[in-house]
């Protein structure tokens, strides 16, 4: 082994746990609102699944006996204008609400996190000219870039997800850089690069390592944001198309409704409600779980 | 002091480049001939036709060149012409910007309303009953989609009780009364968010001042509770406040685009949802590049105002 890493004399680490992710598990569940968040989100991914096998009636299927109708034994959840079954829209709307922001988040932190380990890594002007490009992109709100690509690109879910995930690239790129920060200057970073070990194996195995948890800290935060965003692109015409049923687009759809069933608004936005409150709820609790220093860092 | 705020203005040269370009490049995501973003939809033109428009718009010039002729256009305020209506983008957006920005202050000034004397509430009866609630309002406000409390405030206030104008917009210049009441639905539904984190951020601030020494030494030399809190207190929470207000733009704008679709605003966030469904790529383009330079400008305003406030902070390096 070339790697002539001393034993790290300065910095005491606790005994290697095996599972050092279910203690960080245990830890979540036993905060109430982590737990009820995790359930929450657990559902929508059941839902997400299954919802060909699980959906009561076709979300396309037009009963026009049964037109805006409220809450029945027959629509657990009322129908909409062509009689079309609210439950099932809203479980086949899980599937675009779960895509977009795991998608969105995908691509933020897949691009965002080495452009900021790059930046950390190689400082000097390699650092400028990324957290420059960074500071330039941070200015545009990801709804903003997401109207501007469905004006030049057309709206559809890749659109969605491209624009939500673009937005969220700074966050990341600036939460790993921060961290990494500290990290760079510690002795045995020094140590490796003396060992002889390759960039990319330092920063991939010593850097990012120690950027891990604020990072899925606010991976979980972004999630429910991606959500928010979708429900308003949906809202305003230019998210994914009807007649695959989004949360958004079924509230859309629901308002020029308002005054004759307002049952149509209020079940998708609940829905979008719940799912962005266990979101922020776990992202919470794993921010407090994960490194409670963290509190000031991450909003 | 002044070396930060210098420093801190000369770093937003290259930023605004690249702001300024992407805006720029947003035209290069037309799927075909970049002609088309400059002919209107359902127009035909012929091949000689389209090379004149191509030679006019600069199309033939390398990239650098385009983009530094569109930069020179747009800071002599030229924003070229919209393909639908021929008005010039830079005078529509503008005349849109003033109700855009209206709407934004309403939602600023309602949000700090709530929200500041809310935190301070909340931080002086810490873990009693009325925290407890302000707590977990503003943990629902965060996950609210503000358009659709927007849509319950409308069901609410204009079809149930009939209290408040829910579509449209009157002027507030010319009549305050009647442009303040259109105005209040949307600009809640708007600050909602901002207000939840002011009010956070108020009552942690807060938390944190009152646990000082000088405010015990305040309290020890007998002030009463309310000098201490609204005089010595209240001052230096407000810190963070600021740079919460200065981070809020962002939302707001991005905001503005569905909430003044919902209540029907004629403002800048409409104008730009209309040109994207009429495909007018200049107004698009003019619209997005007001919204990112209005975000990039409170940005850096937030942090010199921030330098400004603080007087632990010396920026003499």
């Amino acid at each position: 082994m070339t790697d002539a890493a001393p034993a790290l004399p300065t910095i005491t680490h606790a005994p290697r746990r095996r599972w050092p992710w279910l203690a960080v598990a245990a830890k979540l569940l036993a905060v109430p609102q982590a737990a009820f968040g995790v359930v929450v989100i657990a559902v929508i991914v059941f839902c997400a699944l299954l919802a060909p096998w699980i959906t009561p009636y076709d979300p396309q299927a037009m009963d026009f006996k049964r037109m805006m109708a409220g809450i029945s034994a027959d629509h657990l959840l009322g129908s909409d204008r062509m009689g079309r079954d609210t439950l099932s829209r809203l479980i086949v709307g899980t599937q675009t609400a779960l895509i977009v922001s795991l998608g969105a988040v995908g691509i933020g932190v897949l691009v965002g996190a080495p452009l900021g380990l790059i930046s950390v890594y190689f400082r000097g002007w390699t650092d400028d000219v990324v957290m420059r490009f960074m500071d330039a992109l941070v200015v545009f709100p990801s709804l903003l870039v997401a109207v501007g690509l469905a004006a030049v690109m057309g709206s559809s879910i890749g659109t969605v997800i491209l624009a939500i995930g673009i937005a969220n690239v700074p966050w990341m790129a600036r939460i790993v850089r921060s961290q990494g920060l500290a990290v760079r200057e510690q002795d045995f970073i020094a140590s490796a690069e003396a060992g002889g070990l390759s960039r990319l194996r330092i920063m991939a195995r010593h850097i990012l390592p120690n950027t891990v948890a604020p990072l899925i800290v606010q991976a979980t935060l972004s999630m429910g944001y991606a959500v928010l965003t979708e429900a308003a692109l949906g809202f305003i015409g230019v998210g994914v198309q009807p007649p695959t049923p989004t949360w958004g687009n079924m509230l859309q759809q629901a308002f020029p409704l308002l005054q004759q069933q307002p049952l149509l608004s209020i079940v998708p936005g609940v829905a979008i409600f719940l799912m962005v409150l266990a979101f922020n709820f776990v992202g919470d609790a794993l921010r407090d779980v994960l490194d409670p220093r963290l509190k000031g860092v991450i909003h | 002091m002044r070396q930060y705020i210098a420093r801190r203005m000369l770093q937003i040269v290259p930023v605004l480049l690249i702001v300024t370009f992407l805006v720029f490049a947003m035209m290069w995501a037309i799927p075909g001939d970049p002609v088309r973003a400059f002919i209107g939809p359902g127009e035909a033109l012929d091949a000689k036709q389209m090379e004149l428009l191509r030679r006019q718009h600069h199309l033939d010039q390398p990239l650098v060149v385009r983009y530094l002729i569109w930069l020179g256009d747009a800071l002599a305020g030229d924003l070229g012409r919209s393909t639908i209506n021929n008005r010039r983008v830079a005078h529509e957006v503008g005349e849109r910007a003033v109700i855009t920005l209206q709407l934004g202050l309403v939602a600023w000034i309602v949000s700090v309303l709530i929200a500041v004397p809310a935190g301070i509430v909340s931080a002086v009866y810490r873990g009693r009953p009325l925290d407890y609630l302000a707590t977990v309002i503003s943990i629902g406000a965060v996950a609210v989609p503000g358009f659709w409390l927007g849509i319950m405030m409308i069901l609410l206030f204009g079809v149930t009780l009939g209290w408040l104008p829910t579509q449209g917009y009157v002027s507030i210049f010319e009549d305050p009364l009647e442009g303040l009441r259109h105005m209040l639905l949307p600009a809640f539904s708007l600050g909602i968010t901002s207000c939840a984190l002011i009010m956070r951020q108020t009552r942690s601030a807060m938390l944190e001042v009152m646990a000082q020494d000088y405010i015990r030494t305040a309290r020890a030399k007998g002030m009463g509770e309310r000098v201490v809190i609204w005089i010595h207190a209240l001052r230096n929470s407000l810190l963070p406040v600021v740079t919460v207000l200065g981070l809020q733009t962002g939302r707001i704008f991005a905001g503005a685009v569905v909430i003044e679709t919902l209540f029907r605003i004629p403002g800048m966030g409409q104008l730009l949802v209309q040109a994207v469904f009429q495909q007018d790529f200049t107004v698009v383009q003019g619209s997005v590049l007001i919204m990112a330079l209005a975000v990039l400008l409170a940005n850096l305003a937030t942090d010199i105002a921030y330098a400004w406030l603080d007087p632990r902070i010396k920026y003499n390096d």
